[in-house]
């Protein structure tokens, strides 16, 4: 009657649990431990940032001067001061202007590859969107160093080329292929009946794409941009390289100005370990975390929110 | 018997327009990228030379060449996936294999997803706090590629998942029939046949691994060590964080330096990502079912 993995008390002829068996138990148990390790990971990354960060939050952290003040002269002799909005500022025109580039392109390819191209030329395309989005950022930065800053120089003929266009464009290339291939998964995802209906309705390409496969697809489109929008704001190595990394509220396209990220990356090896502004950049690095948490949560509602309902 | 009214024609022509519209759109994302290759190849070809990937960099890192570097790189990779390599193919096991529709399922995705959405930056300062400082490995391989192994897991995690899920049911439901357990039905009979879509998740797993620069910049790689590691215990150089040292830190590098390493860096990884995906595409004309 009863199962053998539930059952108690069987009769000796009945208990099946042989070695087979508990090898399959134990099996299991050790796949669930490594099932919830991006848990445990997820978790330890914030436990372990914060461990080191709280120090700063608990004793220096003041809301108003490190959200309100562009000063982040957190090696100053005199009087260190945590003002975070300059570095707020470059982090956000660097990554609005990616976006602004880079969301009609991409769109504009997922709806290429997705809907028009066919065969060959779309397994090709498919290829080469993946390869880009293989490039490693520190090879993008120094693409902005030695080949975007030149070129803006002499284009626009300004004094420095390391500035929030450079590192928008570079940023805008990087984040373009992820977001065009997301942006493709989420289009594909839209029923090929809703376009033959349309079709069937005598509706061409572009009105069966425009009134149909968009609205259908809407969501998934929103979450590719969100996590492109996560991908610019959290890149480090490329922004460090090629905005020019001084502290600036941008005025123009050709102001240098500096990133959260790149904070971090250029004063951590120089500070010593606890010291105040040690914590400092462990407390940017909880806010990049939050934020970052916060943008992939959004896309995943996004995303699953309408199939759950 | 049909003929294309004006209405016909302008939809049609703006049909063509469109078309044409986003495959210029397409080709604007793609162009600009090809020509950086181009100019990186032009520029970078002359300095690989053998002296340059077999030798160490000499005169404060203004001549000589990169090969205390590209080892480093492989032993950062190689460390790296025999620590996140196990988890991820046992973590996709769970999350294919025996994960029920539930909202821990629900929270391990999302997990997942965090993981892979995290910038580097913040995995390095998770790897200076968890595995440099509580952990006591210091700064050194180690330490620099366990960060390296937790930022790339998802990687191989979705990558298997993916193959593990294209096996079809029946097969399971057949082996299960026979009265095996479900681990005797993964290793004879899932496993057997997702094998190879598991390897083209472990190649891109490398490539990612090889071009990454802020997790490993405090964990384990230093700027500059004229001689090659010994242990997991040791610093060591990297391609990508060499790169970054002599395009950026050190003054009067000679041109064809950094132009020659980001070559060779952009060259192993699009090469690792190259082979996974023709390897995936080999698997599907292959497919037998």
């Amino acid at each position: 009657m009863a199962a053998p993995s539930s059952g108690r008390r069987l009769p000796p002829a009945l208990d099946r649990r042989n070695g087979a068996w508990w090898l399959d138990r134990a099996v299991q148990v050790a796949v669930f431990a490594a099932g919830i390790s991006a848990i445990v990971f997820i978790l330890g990354i914030f436990v372990f940032i914060s461990a080191e960060g709280v120090g700063f939050l608990t004793s220096r952290f003041d809301a108003g001067e490190f959200f309100g003040s562009i000063n982040w002269r957190p090696t100053s002799d005199t009087r260190p001061t945590y003002g975070i909005l300059a570095l707020i500022a470059g982090t956000a025109s660097v990554t609005g202007l990616a976006m602004l580039l880079a969301v009609p392109f991409s769109l504009g390819a997922a709806i290429y590859i997705a809907e028009y191209a066919t065969g060959r030329t779309r397994e090709i395309l498919k290829v080469l969107v993946e390869l880009l989005a293989a490039i490693p950022s520190v090879v993008w930065g120094f693409i902005g160093l030695s080949i975007m800053n030149p070129l803006i120089i002499r284009v626009f003929d300004v004094p420095v080329g390391l500035t929030v266009l450079n590192a928008g464009v570079i940023l805008g290339l990087m984040a373009a292929p992820i977001m065009t291939t997301i942006a493709e998964d989420a289009l594909k995802a839209v029923p090929d009946r809703y376009r033959e209906a349309a079709e069937a309705m005598g509706a061409t390409r572009w009105q069966v794409i425009r009134r149909v496969v968009l609205p259908a697809g809407k969501n998934g489109l929103v979450a590719a941009v969100l996590l492109g929008v996560g991908r610019g704001f959290g890149e480090t190595m490329a922004v460090l390289m090629a905005s020019g990394h001084s502290i600036n509220l941008p005025t123009s396209p050709f102001d240098s100005v500096r990133a959260l990220t790149a904070t971090i990356a250029a004063e951590l090896g120089e500070t010593a370990v606890g010291s105040e502004h040690y914590r400092a950049l462990f407390t940017l690095g909880i806010l990049l975390f939050l934020v970052t948490f916060i943008i992939n949560l959004t896309a995943d509602l996004i995303v699953r929110g309408p199939r759950r309902r | 018997m049909f003929r294309a009214t004006p209405l016909n024609a302008r939809n049609r022509r703006r049909q063509e327009l469109v078309r044409l519209l986003f495959g210029l759109m397409t080709g604007l994302l793609i162009l600009p990228v090809l020509v950086i290759m181009a100019v990186l190849i032009v520029k970078g070809a002359p300095a690989i030379t053998p002296t340059f990937l077999f030798s160490e960099p000499t005169q404060g890192m203004t001549a000589g060449g990169i090969l205390p570097a590209l080892v480093g790189t492989i032993w950062l990779v190689v460390v790296a996936l025999i620590a996140s390599v196990p988890i991820g193919v046992a973590a996709a096991i769970y999350l294919s294999e025996y994960a029920p529709d539930n909202w821990l399922t629900r929270v391990i995705n999302l997990a997942i997803i965090n993981l892979a959405g995290v910038p580097s930056i913040v995995h390095a300062l998770f790897g200076v706090g968890a595995f440099v400082l509580f952990f006591r490995f210091g700064t050194s391989i180690l330490a620099a590629s366990l960060t390296l192994a937790v930022m790339s897991l998802p990687v191989v995690i979705v990558a298997t998942r993916e193959s593990l899920q294209a096996v079809p049911q029946a097969f399971r439901e057949a082996c299960w029939n026979m009265g095996a357990t479900r681990w005797q039905t993964i290793r004879t009979v899932v496993l057997p046949n997702s094998g190879s879509g598991i390897l083209t998740g472990i190649i891109l797993e490398v490539s990612r691994a090889a071009g990454e620069t802020a997790p490993i910049m405090f964990t384990g790689a230093a700027l500059f060590l004229p001689f090659l590691p010994h242990s997991v215990f040791d610093q060591t150089m990297a391609l990508s964080l060499h790169l970054f040292v002599i395009s950026t830190q050190v003054p009067d590098v000679p041109e064809a330096m950094p132009y020659g390493t980001a070559l060779v860096l952009i060259t192993l990884v699009l090469a690792m990502n190259a082979l996974s995906i023709g390897f995936r595409m080999w698997l599907r004309g292959r497919k037998k079912w």
